[in-house]
Parts: C-alpha cells; structure tokens; sequence
C-alpha cells in the first residue's frame, strides 16, 4: 500500500460553538482525482483551509506524502508541494499576468529575495513563467494589467499561479465558478490537462464537471464526511440527494 | 488593443526588460536638477534640503508604495541617522562619506530590530505601532541631554571637506552637490531594487497579502528586509541634513517630520518611485514661498490638499498624470 | 485623614473619566467597521468652542450648553458622513488615515482663524467651583461632576447596548460584519448612527474638558494621541476596555506627572507598544 498524497486524520474545527469541521479523515492517493461537495456551508472551504494551513485545527493532523505538516506554516506547506486555487479570485490586481506567474516561480526557487538583478534578466524564470502561462492559453494575454482580464482568464491565472508552486497536490475551489459558459469550455480544458502525477481535490457545485472529472467523490455535510465513494455509487446514494434537495435543513 | 501587434515583436524578456529601461523624461528630470547651480543659485541651500527630503521620502516609498506599510513615524530612522552623523563628528571623526555610511548603518541596524516587530502586525495595530515607536524615538533624544542635547540640539559638528576637497561652504553649492549625488546615487539602487524579483514580492505583498504564502512566499522576511534597507536610506538623509547644517535639532526625530513626509508622498504619488521626489519639491518650495504666512493657515492648506488628494487623485499628482497620459495617448 | 496620594489618584481618575467619554466614540466606530478616523479629536473640538462661544458670548449656563456641544458634533459628523466618509468605509488604511488627518488639519485651521491660537476661558457655574472635602481632602467640585457624567455616560451606553435592539444591532455587526449583514441588519446605517453618537459624545468631552485641560486650537492632535492609545491598549470595539485603559492612562499621566517627571510620556507610549504586542487587538479586543 503506498503512501497517500495527503491525508487527515480526524481533523477537528470549531469557531466557538459552531464545528466547522467533525473528526474528517481523507485520503488521496497519488494521482488521484477526488471531488468534494457538499450542500453551502458544509465547509468544504474551511478543510481546504485547514490543509492548506489557512487555519489551525483543534484536533486531528495532516499528512502530506507521509509528513505531518499540521505544525507546518502555510507558505512552508506550498514549498514542500501543497497548493490551492481560491473560490473568489484572489489575483494580484496591479500585476500583469507575465509578472504575477514570474514572481511565484521566483518564490519557487528562492529568488524572490535578490533585489540586484533585474527580473527581466533572470531568464528561465521567465521562460517557466511563459510556459505555464502558455499552456493556459494565456500566452497571448500576459502582458495585460490582471484587472483587466475577462473573469474566465482571471480564473485561469488562479490556476496558473498555483502550478507556477511545481505542487504535488492541489486543491481546486469551484474552479469554474462565476465563469461564463463561453469560457468556462478552458477551464475545464485546463483542469484536464493536469499531468496524472497531479493529485487533485477539487471542490465542485456543477454535477456534470464532477461526474466528467472525477474518479471518486467525498460528500461533506456539515463538517462532516457524510460519505464517499465511487461516482456512480454517489448517483445512485438517496441520502445524498436528500441532503443536497431534501429537507433543507442546511438552509 | 495593441497587444497583438506587440506579442508578435515583443518576448517575455524583452517585455519585462523594457520596464527597467530609463524614459527620455527620466534624462530630462535628473538634467534639471542642475538647474538650481546656474539659475537659481540664491536657493541652493534650500536646493540641499529638498534633495535630503526627497531622500528621505524615497525611503518611506519603499515600505509605504512598495510593500503597502504604512508608519507614521518614520522619522525614527531619519533622527537616529542625524544624531549618530553629528556625534561621530562631535567627538572627531568629521569625514562626511564615512560618516554617511555609518550613521546608515546605525539606522539600518535599528531598523533590523524594529522590522521583527513591524512584520508582524498588519493594519491599524501597525499604524500604532510606528507612531509608538515612533514618539519613543522622540522621547529618548529628548530625555537624553548628555548625549543629544535635547531641546538644545546637537552642537559642536564641524565637517571635513568631502573627499578631501570640497569644503562646505556658506552659499551651499558643496552642500546641494554633496546631498543630490547622494540622492542620485541611492536612487540608481532603488531603482534597481524595484526592478528586481524583490521589488515584484514587494509589490505583490501591496497587491494581495494573502496570496503571499499561497504562492510559497515568505512575507515577513522580505519586510523586515525591505524596511531594514528603507531604515538605513532614511538614516542616510537624516545624516546628510546633519553634515550640511552643522547641527541637529528634535525636529529631526519628530512626529511632524513623519507626517510631513507622509504627506509628500501621497501628495506626488506614491509606488511610483518619484513620488516622493516630486512631492517633496512642491511642499518644500510651496512652505518657503508661504512661509510668511502663519503655520496653521499653512496646514489649512495641506488638509484641503490631502481631502483632494484622497477623494480625486487617489495616486498623488504622478498618478493624475499617468491617467492623463494613458488616456491621451489610447485615442 | 487620607494621605495625599489618594488625592492624586481622584485627579487621576477624573482625567481618565474625561479621556473616557472622549475615546468610547472612536473605539466602537473602529471596532464595528475597521474606520481609522483621526479627526475624531476635531469633533471633540468643536464641541469645546461651542460652548465657549454659547458662555462667553451669548451667557448661556455652563451646563446647558452640554447638551448642544453634543448635538452639534453629532450633527457635522452627520454631515461629513453623507459626504466624504461614506466613500472609504472599503478604502485602504492609509485612504482613510489622511482623509481624516486632512479634515484635521483643516478644523484646526479654522479654529484658529475664529478663536485665534490661545486658550479660551470659560466660566464655570457657580456651583461647580471650588471643593469637597472628604476625608481630609479637597475634592474638586468640577472633578466629582465630570465622573458623574462618564459613569452616567457608561450606564447608558452599557445599557443601550446590552437592552435596545440597536445596541444588539451594534453588538453584532462589531462581532462579525459579514454575518450581521447576513442577517439583514444594516450595517452601514447603524455605523453611521454610531459614529454620530461617538462623535457626538467626543463633543461633550470636549466641552468638559476645557476647565482641566484648556482648549487651544491644538486640541485636536494634542488629545488624538491620548486617544488613539487608549483606543488601541483597550481594545477596538470594547466600552470596557475603553473604560479601563482610559482610567490607567489617566491615573498614570496625573501620578507620573507628580512622582517621576522626567519620565514623562515615554512609560505611556512604551506601555502601549508593548501591550499591542502581546495583545493586537488590545486588552479587550476582539479578533
């Protein structure tokens, strides 16, 4: 049996009286390509939050690849290959595309700290940046200010940013939220073409990308796992439809 | 737009390489500072505090435009700098390149000090904190007459001629050659540190704190570095002012000469380098032409100026202008 | 007979009762929506000259001038509200801080202009001047008024907060903006209601302060610095902790200025780096 990806075990989460998160143990095998959902306010955000180091959990740990990292401060964690995309674009405004992708492969290998040199002469950072851009199809848009950018290719940065870390997870939030139809097609096409050495957990709303994307689905309802399993197994699941069309008592 | 045209000419390097590049206006800019030596030559001591100013302001555009803190006493290191110049020249040593740098090293290392605290805090917690700091600064030269002179001021520096050669002289040409190669010199530094894959972090830390560590970032260690450099430029004003004037007072080290500078730099503009060059000119000159007028008919002034500034030119006047310029010149 | 240290203490403790009801304003408009208002000592000027103007020129009582001192710092707060703060509630700190500063400078202008630069006498009623004795004391008859007001200040601000549905309204949004908005309550409403309170009561410190401390056109930066201290140490959004840090801060300045003079303000500021340190968000604070 090999090592998971990441992995928790029984992680643990209250904002005073109100548990966020409820004794959640997961675990991603290499390549994995897990979905999360859950109905609004489950929090699955909240444990991307507490793997990410976002937040200090009560109780429980994180793995990853076999490390405990639940002592490990956030930037540290995406150093040693943990990444995130945020739900809402959590872009840097003034940047443009070429500089924001240039400055996260810059933190990648330590040259973030040179104030000598000047960034248009460190050459293969900047031949990474525009790979990783290109790849995105956003090669032919870097140069604009990231405020200006339509939002479908503000949400491809996300993704960009994310990959510029080299992680060996990452953890996708409504990758495809707020985007227009018409550009949501690459997105899709972005998250796809993910190398399978990838471990993805993504968190998804929309049922047809999870069902198009996914290899297994954990179901988080308040703060819980509420179950998990196979896409077809989850389809087939009453409690799941219940919870998510049911009683409403989530609100 | 015109991105077509240029991705087809332009590479990624060439792109980002051609941001460093010096615009003509740059040339033109640093060319009319020589102006005040042969049409202006009543003003040149006058010319000498706007470059040490400018300096100054250069330093708090670095932690303030570039990585978004913003301290209300700044002039903590602009002090700190002044007193330890004037000392070292009070008790002997009256070399002034030698003691530039090492009153900058003082600062520096105060600076570094400061900088474990300052890292840490962010918003109005940080705000208080510089103005603490700040106004304890203050109070210990104040306090401390044996070594400052307290309200008396420093007294008994008498400089060296720079580089063995240039003695200070009474209509202030030594002085305002002495503080605007200073000036120039510290500016190519900025410049380049801005530039740099540092100057991008600085300025991604401005754009979104939090996507700091999310992009494996260490925000605090490029604060403490960049406000420790910011500290020690700003000493390095404070000792030029020292050397020039032969003397130094509490009002180095004041609360006023910290929101004076403030003031500058929002008022030129600030993350955009000259700011605080250009602020610092118009408030300098502005105060000498009005300073026949009473100081708080002056500050009158200055508040309608920062309303203005804050509700219409949210980036200062180079920030109004670049506005203008862009919009002139998409027709 | 009481040794006169506890003397000291009661002069203390009247200054950090005014200092009080001068800082509770800008702790609560601080801690309901993070507005880093610096020309919150102008309100309190304002509140100052006009009652000097309402006295000495118009002969009105002392204390009946109070009331409008409140009102009318109430009302310009009001009215710079609508026009200019209402813009920058998502501004960046650095936006707000010198928009207010600016309106600072400003008022401090314009006060110098009707008032000139010294400080203004006002006349005090009859009734209120000279001391108590207690104990072997003298207790100032001012002093023991001025505490009167700010703990009936206190009763009714704690009360307010803890019984009136607006207080509840105010309570929730200082606790968290998001939820509170969630819940319908509108935010920026109560804000505004709030901070023309804060004002408002900045006002009549004002007002009170004159016959301690004297009122001079500076008055505005002279006490913001108090201010903001005992904002900061107590915590931002804290009527408690407002309360406690002023009462330290007043004790301490009036005890410093009678035990160790040299050490001046110097324990103060270093008191208040050192408890934002340990404590960012103040004694009391939330967050």
């Amino acid at each position: 049996m090999s090592t998971p990806a990441l992995a928790t075990r029984a992680l643990s989460k209250a904002f005073g009286s109100l548990p966020v998160a409820r004794e959640i143990e997961i675990s991603l095998p290499v390549g994995a390509r897990y979905a999360l959902i859950g109905p609004n306010g489950a929090g699955k955000t909240t444990l991307i939050n507490l793997m990410t180091g976002m937040l200090r959990p009560d109780a429980g740990q994180i793995f990853l690849a076999g490390e405990d990292i639940t002592s490990v401060g956030p930037q540290e964690r995406v150093r040693r290959g943990l990444a995130r995309t945020f739900q809402i674009n959590t872009l840097f405004p003034g940047l443009n595309a070429l500089e924001a992708v240039a400055l996260a492969v810059a933190e990648r290998r330590g040259l973030a700290g040179h104030f000598w040199r000047g960034v248009g002469s460190h050459s293969e950072t900047i031949d990474e940046a525009y790979e990783i851009l290109r790849k995105l199809k956003l090669g032919d848009s870097c140069y604009q200010v990231t405020r200006e950018l339509p939002y479908g290719r503000q949400r491809l940065l996300e993704i960009a940013l994310s990959l510029a870390t080299r992680p060996k997870v990452l953890l996708l939030d409504e990758p495809a939220a707020g985007v227009p139809p018409e550009e949501s097609g690459e997105v899709f096409e972005a998250v796809a073409g993910l190398s399978n050495d990838l471990t993805l957990l993504f968190i998804e709303h929309d049922m047809h990308v999870v069902f198009r994307f996914a290899s297994h689905i954990i179901v988080l309802v308040g703060g819980a796992i509420f179950t998990e399993g196979s896409p077809t197994e989850i389809a087939a699941d009453p409690g799941v439809r219940e919870v998510y069309l049911g009683k409403r008592k989530h609100g | 737009m015109s991105s077509i045209a240029q991705s087809a000419v332009t590479t990624p390097h060439s792109y980002l390489q051609a941001q460093s590049r010096w615009h003509p206006l740059e040339l033109a800019f640093w060319l009319a500072t020589l102006l005040p030596f042969f049409v202006f030559p009543a003003y040149l001591s006058l010319a000498s505090q706007i470059a040490i100013t400018a300096l100054f302001a250069l330093s708090l555009d670095i932690i303030l435009g570039y990585a978004g803190i913003v301290s209300l006493g700044h002039a903590a290191f602009f002090g700190i700098g002044a007193y330890s110049a004037g000392l070292l020249s009070k008790y002997g040593w009256g070399q002034p390149i030698t003691g530039l740098i090492f009153a900058a090293g003082v600062a520096g290392l105060v600076g570094f000090a400061a900088s474990f605290i300052i890292s840490r805090f962010r918003h109005f917690t940080l705000i208080m904190i510089t103005l603490g700091l700040g106004l304890l600064a203050f109070e210990a030269a104040n306090r401390a007459h044996w070594l400052t002179g307290g309200s008396d001021g420093l007294q008994g520096i008498s400089m060296w001629p720079v580089l063995g050669m240039f003695r200070f002289d009474l209509y202030g040409y030594t002085a305002y050659s002495y503080s605007l190669a200073t000036l120039f010199i510290v500016f190519l530094g900025a410049r380049r540190l801005i530039n740099s894959p540092f100057g991008l972090a600085l300025r991604g830390i401005r754009e979104n704190w939090v996507r700091m560590p999310a992009i494996g970032a260490d925000s605090r260690a490029h604060i403490r570095k960049a406000y420790t450099i910011a500290a020690a430029i700003a000493g390095l004003a404070g000792a030029l002012l020292a050397q020039t004037t032969e003397s130094v007072s509490l009002e180095s080290i004041s609360f006023q000469r910290s929101a004076d500078v403030l003031v500058m730099l929002v008022l030129g503009g600030a993350g955009r380098l000259y700011g605080g060059i250009i602020g610092a000119i118009i408030f300098l000159v502005a105060r000498d032409q009005f300073s026949g007028i009473a100081p708080q008919y002056w500050y009158f002034w200055i508040g309608a100026l920062l309303v203005a500034v804050v509700m219409i030119l949210p980036n200062g006047i180079l920030g109004g202008l670049s506005r203008i310029y862009a919009r002139w010149t998409s027709k | 007979m009481l040794p006169p240290i506890f003397g000291v203490l009661f002069d203390g403790l009247a200054y950090g009762m005014l200092l009080f009801v001068l800082s509770v304003g800008l702790s609560v408009t601080l801690g309901l929506m993070n507005f880093v208002n610096l020309a919150h000592c102008a309100f309190a000027m304002l509140g100052g000259y006009v009652t000097i103007t309402l006295v000495n020129e118009f002969h009105w009582p002392f204390v009946a001038t109070l009331p409008v001192a409140f009102a009318a710092a109430a009302i310009v707060s009001v009215v710079l509200e609508r026009a200019l703060y209402r813009r920058l509630y998502r501004a960046s700190d650095l936006d707000q801080v010198l928009l207010t500063i600016g309106l600072a400078f400003i008022s401090v202008a314009i006060a110098a202009y009707i008032f000139g630069t010294t400080q203004q006498p006002v006349e005090t009623p009859e009734l209120l001047r000279g001391g108590v004795n207690f104990l072997g004391l003298g207790l100032g008859k001012y002093r023991l008024f001025l505490i009167a007001i700010a703990l009936a200040v206190t009763i009714l601000l704690v009360g307010g907060l803890e019984y009136t549905r607006f207080g509840a309204q105010v309570r929730a949004a200082v606790d968290n903006q998001r939820m509170a908005r969630g819940l319908g309550i509108d935010v920026d409403r109560t804000f505004a209601t709030t901070f023309a309170l804060g004002s408002g009561l900045a006002g009549l410190g004002g007002a009170l302060a004159i016959e301690i401390v004297g009122l001079d056109p500076n008055f505005a930066f002279t006490y913001l610095v108090y201010v903001l201290i005992i904002v900061s140490v107590g915590g931002l959004g804290s009527i408690t902790g407002s309360f406690a840090a002023a009462v330290l801060i007043g004790v301490s300045d009036v005890a410093g200025k009678y035990y160790a003079p040299e050490l001046g303000a110097f324990l103060i500021y270093l008191v208040m780096v050192v408890v934002l340190m340990w404590r960012p968000a103040g004694l009391f604070g939330r967050r």
